[in-house]
């Protein structure tokens, strides 16, 4: 029976993340991944002979600067992507630098109120940010560092004065649109706030909480700049790639094609792992980079870790409400209106709040809408080894597609793709015309291909009362689990998913602390 | 010229209550009243001969029990009769009833699913856990988190001691109960759809919000905390209808010495320098004390009657942002006879409480997205009961008074002001609605009274016609209430209060709004008010 310190399962870059952090420590530290390759969602794929896609993820906004020092990763020759808010009219909006620090296309009194607004919204998610880079508070028991974060919130709010801070409070759980009413009165910039706080989440922008998600997307940042973005393998290196080279060069032993059977435990010690091969492995400590769902509905046994605790896992929202394009084209898209310069950033199809919220409605209740709402790459145009010369690919997160379609995706996918396609149509014209080859995944498709259950890329609803110690539930909010010797690192687990690498280094961190069994 | 203590703006449960206890703490006090009666939205009328309206609130559970007693109100006439219970009718035919005793609503949920009635055992549970952690918090003046003042510090470590008392697990559990929606917390109970639809309708009465949206079942707390002789979470008919609340407050006030002016609709607060010294009546005459309350809400208070530049820019801001879309409508109905329900077995007293035809949270969901289209639903949710079943001085002898309280009714309709056919079109989408259970219940109509979040506002003054003045969303609560900054009762201009639901804890006729105001203020005139009033009492 081979023995290792630590056993990660699941190779997407959280597992690989917490592994090389592991392995660096000096432990002897085995990876297992189920599928041939590593990655995860943030692997590429080919989708046509010539064509490859990015992967799930294309557009990359982030990464911690901890972890992309650490597993250098950081990739100088990658440009921050400018943000199109396409217009039906052709008269589109375009933010530069961090989050339209520099905004064309409306006019000086909007960008006035609009850096007004970004002002105190990146000023509150900085706030917010201190409690991203470490593990929850456990109330109750909080530590010293716990209290010396809370007190450098404080401290961080008072600097700025005591109105600002009384408007952080009053705004942390508030929605996006009445945010941005209360600042803009462009539409154009009033829809993509509110498509950036929805995207990826089961809310509107008109749903409680629903600004959270934007606060989210501005704890982001790229090379030092809040709410910078860059598109996914611009520079022609996939953030997957790096992520494994990381691992291989930290001494992670690393087993793809190998899907793990069960957890092994005894009297409530995780003490390792069987195979599907019925090969088993020990470890004084088992990562699981997984989804919670699949780690604990799949690989325990539920007499392990008792009624409740699987009570309140089962309890997760976790379905997904994105549905992933690629499309394969003859020649690069027009986007009239748009300057070719632009379109290796990113382009957003949003008209209002209300399109986005007319587009959320829908998806209560199991349906998809006529009017959806997107993100849009060209990432061939960054990478031009996604697509044969002369040719191009484009990538198109697409809202809201439940994971639970009332007639099924089987029968829904075709009549949904003949919108999505619609869709661009209107807002680059001939486009169609240039179509190579469709790859559509729905959220059921994500869930396959990526073993992911619900098909959620957050490993769980980015909400409010699924966040910080309530992440994925609070018996396992630490990372420790009720299991003891069994750590959770994925984006199910605090602070959530994107391409971040977070929840994988603090998971490892929290390894590291605890007393060798 | 007469100069009182204390100015009252308004004369709705909240004022009148303020009124109290300040008259009772030895102020002069004066009332002005802009209608003909007093109580605001609590009010009974009679506009059709013979029978009592409650034209807005209709049920009786929040008015908090420290305040009834304080004021001595069953002295002074108010009677609260609890009710059994209620139904919810499916559209195949069959209904849900709800009992107050807890192990027939139990039996009764097992007849749909036996998970959904062991399941009830745990949500119970786990509601009434939640309840302890919010009512400590009703009757106390919100602490401003960022004020250095001894008060707010010994206040915020009072609140911290209490919560300390429960386990990080519970305070987790309370973090996420506050942001839910109150569709997501019973999906982790319930399976039955018409159960879920029962279980959400107190999530989401009176809010803009639908049952789907995050803060919903904090919502549900604050229709789950009543208490009616005792007996949390029971609700019940004032005798006389909801008018017999403020009938009661205002007897207790005049016993005590105090005045109320009816018809006195006051068009401006009197300033002097940088203090607020009465109020200025739509005929000129100014009724002057040395310190104002207003009754009215936020926005009509800073936004109409008080100059804007007596105001700091960033107040008025926050003001003007401060949401309070209406919500909801009411048909008041006079029937000659009781309405037949087939569904029910005869002699059932579902009948004597609150009805329903919304059987699923998805109908209540897609009735919220019409009213985000600023249209009302033609499939609407409406709370119906029929009071005249237990308390008979509402109506004639064999005839009933039916209370339809219809959830969602936009402020505007598709952006544009209401009509009166509008109005007429929305009470037909309910008769409608109800006939398709009821057969023949509108020919049994004698007289309606129809009440779009237009009739709201122009009667009570609610503006847009919110029946809480201003959301219950998170950022509108506690020490967010009304603004940052002003929920301690008080306002930029010296000398002027606020004590409406605009205020902490919020609306749904509970008394702790205007309680706690007089408190603030007694407590600035260096009175003390602990031997007066009764502090909140633990009830759970």
């Amino acid at each position: 029976m081979t023995s290792f310190d630590a056993i990660v399962i699941g190779g997407g870059h959280n597992g690989l993340t917490a592994a090389t952090f592991l392995a660096r420590s000096g432990r002897k530290v085995l990876l297992v991944e189920a599928n041939d390759a590593l990655g995860g969602v943030a692997r590429g794929y080919d989708f046509h002979p010539g064509f490859s896609s990015p992967g799930l993820a294309h557009i990359v906004n982030r990464l911690d600067p901890e972890v992309a020092a650490a597993l250098s990763l950081d990739d100088r020759r990658s440009e921050p992507a400018p943000t199109v808010v396409l217009s039906p009219t052709g008269r589109h909006a375009v933010l530069r630098g961090g989050y339209g620090e520099v905004i064309d296309g409306v006019s000086q009194e909007e960008a006035k109120r609009f850096k007004e607004l970004r002002g105190k919204l990146v000023f509150q998610a900085t706030i917010l940010k201190r409690f991203l880079r470490r593990r929850p508070p456990e109330i109750g028991e909080m530590a010293l560092a716990d209290f010396a974060t809370l007190a450098g919130a404080g401290l961080g709010l008072l600097r700025k004065g005591r109105e600002e801070s009384r408007d952080f409070l009053r705004m942390l759980l508030m929605n996006v649109a009445d945010t941005a009413d209360e600042y803009l009165t462009d539409d154009r910039l009033k829809a993509l706030l509110a498509f950036d706080a929805t995207l990826g989440i089961h809310l509107g922008p008109r749903s409680p909480t629903s600004l959270l998600g934007l606060y989210y997307r501005l704890t982001g940042e790229m090379r030092g700049v809040t709410g910078a973005q860059v598109v996914a393998n611009s520079g022609g290196r996939s953030a997957a790639a790096a992520f494994e080279a990381a691992a291989i060069h930290a001494g992670v032993t690393i087993r793809t094609g190998t899907p793990v059977a069960r957890i092994i435990a005894d009297r409530g010690r995780a003490t390792g792992i069987v195979l599907s091969s019925g090969e088993t492995l020990e470890a004084g400590a088992v990562v699981s980079a997984i989804h919670p769902k699949s780690t604990f509905l799949s690989l325990t046994d539920p007499a392990e870790i008792g009624t409740g605790f699987r009570r309140a896992i089962g309890n997760i929202r976790s379905r997904g409400n994105v549905a992933k394009l690629d499309l394969a084209l003859e020649r690069v898209p027009e986007f009239p209106g748009a300057a070719a310069a632009d379109l290796s950033g990113r382009l957003v199809i949003a008209r209002s709040v209300d399109h986005v919220e007319e587009a959320f409605n829908p998806a209560k209740y199991g349906q998809f809408s006529n009017d959806p709402v997107m993100e849009i790459t060209l990432p061939s145009l960054s990478d031009p080894s996604l697509a044969p010369s002369g040719g191009c690919t484009l990538s198109a997160l697409v809202e809201f597609a439940p994971y639970a379609l009332a007639d099924g995706w089987e029968k829904g996918k075709p009549a949904f793709q003949k919108i999505v396609l619609e869709t661009l149509e209107r807002y680059a014209p001939g486009l169609g015309d240039s179509i190579v080859a469709v790859s559509l995944l729905t959220p059921a498709d994500i869930e396959e291909r990526y073993n992911l259950p619900g098909g959620h890329w957050h490993h769980g609803e980015l909400q409010a009362d699924q966040l910080l110690v309530n992440r994925p539930v609070n018996a396992a909010s630490g990372y420790a689990t009720p299991l003891r010797g069994l750590y959770l690192a994925s984006a199910g687990s605090h602070p959530g998913g994107g391409i971040s690498g977070l929840p994988g280094l603090l998971a490892a961190r929290k390894v590291i602390s605890e007393k060798r069994a | 010229m007469k100069k009182y203590d204390v100015v009252m703006i308004g004369g709705g449960h909240n004022g009148l209550v303020a009124a109290c206890y300040l008259q009772r703490a030895g102020l002069n006090v004066v009332v002005l009243e802009k209608n003909d009666w007093v109580g605001g939205a609590a009010t009974s009328r009679e506009l059709t001969p013979g029978f009592l309206y409650s034209n807005c609130s209709y049920v009786c559970s929040l008015f908090r029990p420290e305040i009834m007693r304080d004021l001595e109100l069953p002295k002074h006439g108010l009677q609260v009769i609890s009710y059994e219970g209620g139904a919810v009718f499916t559209r195949d035919g069959d209904y849900l009833a709800s009992y107050r005793d807890h192990d027939s609503h139990r039996r009764e949920f097992a007849r749909y699913s036996k998970r959904d009635a062991e399941a009830y055992e745990r949500y119970a549970r786990g509601v009434t856990r939640q309840c302890r952690f919010i009512q400590p918090l009703l009757m106390r003046t919100a602490p401003d988190p960022f004020s250095f003042k001894p008060r707010d510090i010994s206040e915020l470590i009072y609140l911290a001691k209490k919560f300390g008392e429960f386990s990080a697990a519970e305070m987790a559990a309370t973090l996420r109960f506050w942001t839910m929606s109150i569709a997501n917390f019973l999906d982790e109970y319930f399976e039955t759809d018409v159960i879920k639809a029962y279980l959400a309708l107190s999530g989401i009465i009176g809010t803009a919000l639908g049952p789907m949206s995050p803060g919903t079942a904090y919502v549900l707390l604050h229709h789950y905390m009543g208490e009616v002789d005792g007996s949390v979470g029971a609700w019940g008919y004032a005798r006389g209808g909801m008018g017999a609340v403020t009938k009661a407050l205002a007897s207790s006030f005049q016993a005590s010495g105090g005045t109320i002016r009816t018809g006195a609709d006051v068009s401006k607060v009197l300033t002097r320098g940088d203090r607020a010294q009465g109020a200025v009546l739509a005929d000129g005459e100014e009724v002057l004390g040395n310190l104002v309350v207003s009754n009215a809400d936020v926005k009509r208070t800073f936004l109409k009657l008080v100059d804007e530049d007596a105001l700091p820019e960033r107040f008025v801001h926050r003001v003007r942002h401060f949401k309070m879309r209406g919500s909801s409508g009411k048909l008041n109905i006079a029937l000659d006879s009781l309405p037949e329900f087939p569904a029910l077995p005869a002699g059932s007293a579902c009948i004597r409480g609150d009805l329903h035809f919304t059987d699923s949270v998805e109908r209540m969901e897609r009735a919220y997205d019409d009213w985000k289209a600023g249209r009302w639903s033609a499939d609407p949710f409406v709370d119906m009961m029929i009071p005249t079943t237990l308390d008979p001085t509402m109506a004639p002898p064999g005839k009933h008074f039916v209370s339809c309280f219809v959830q969602y009714c936009p402020p505007k309709v598709e952006g544009r002001d209401w009509t009166d056919a509008d109005r007429d079109a929305f009470a037909e989408t309910v008769i409608k609605q109800i006939s398709d259970y009821s057969p023949g219940f509108r020919e049994r109509i004698l007289h309606m009274e129809v009440r779009t979040p237009r009739e709201i506002e122009q009667e009570v003054g609610l503006t847009e016609g919110n029946i809480f003045q201003g959301e219950l969303t998170f950022d509108q609560l506690l020490f967010n209430r009304p603004v940052p900054g002003y929920a301690q009762y008080r306002s930029p201009v010296r000398g002027l209060y606020i004590c409406g639901s605009s205020t902490h804890p919020g609306g749904g006729v509970m008394g702790a709004p205007g309680r706690n105001a007089a408190a603030e203020i007694l407590r600035d005139l260096r009175h003390t008010p602990s031997n007066k009033m009764s502090l909140a009492h633990d009830v759970i």
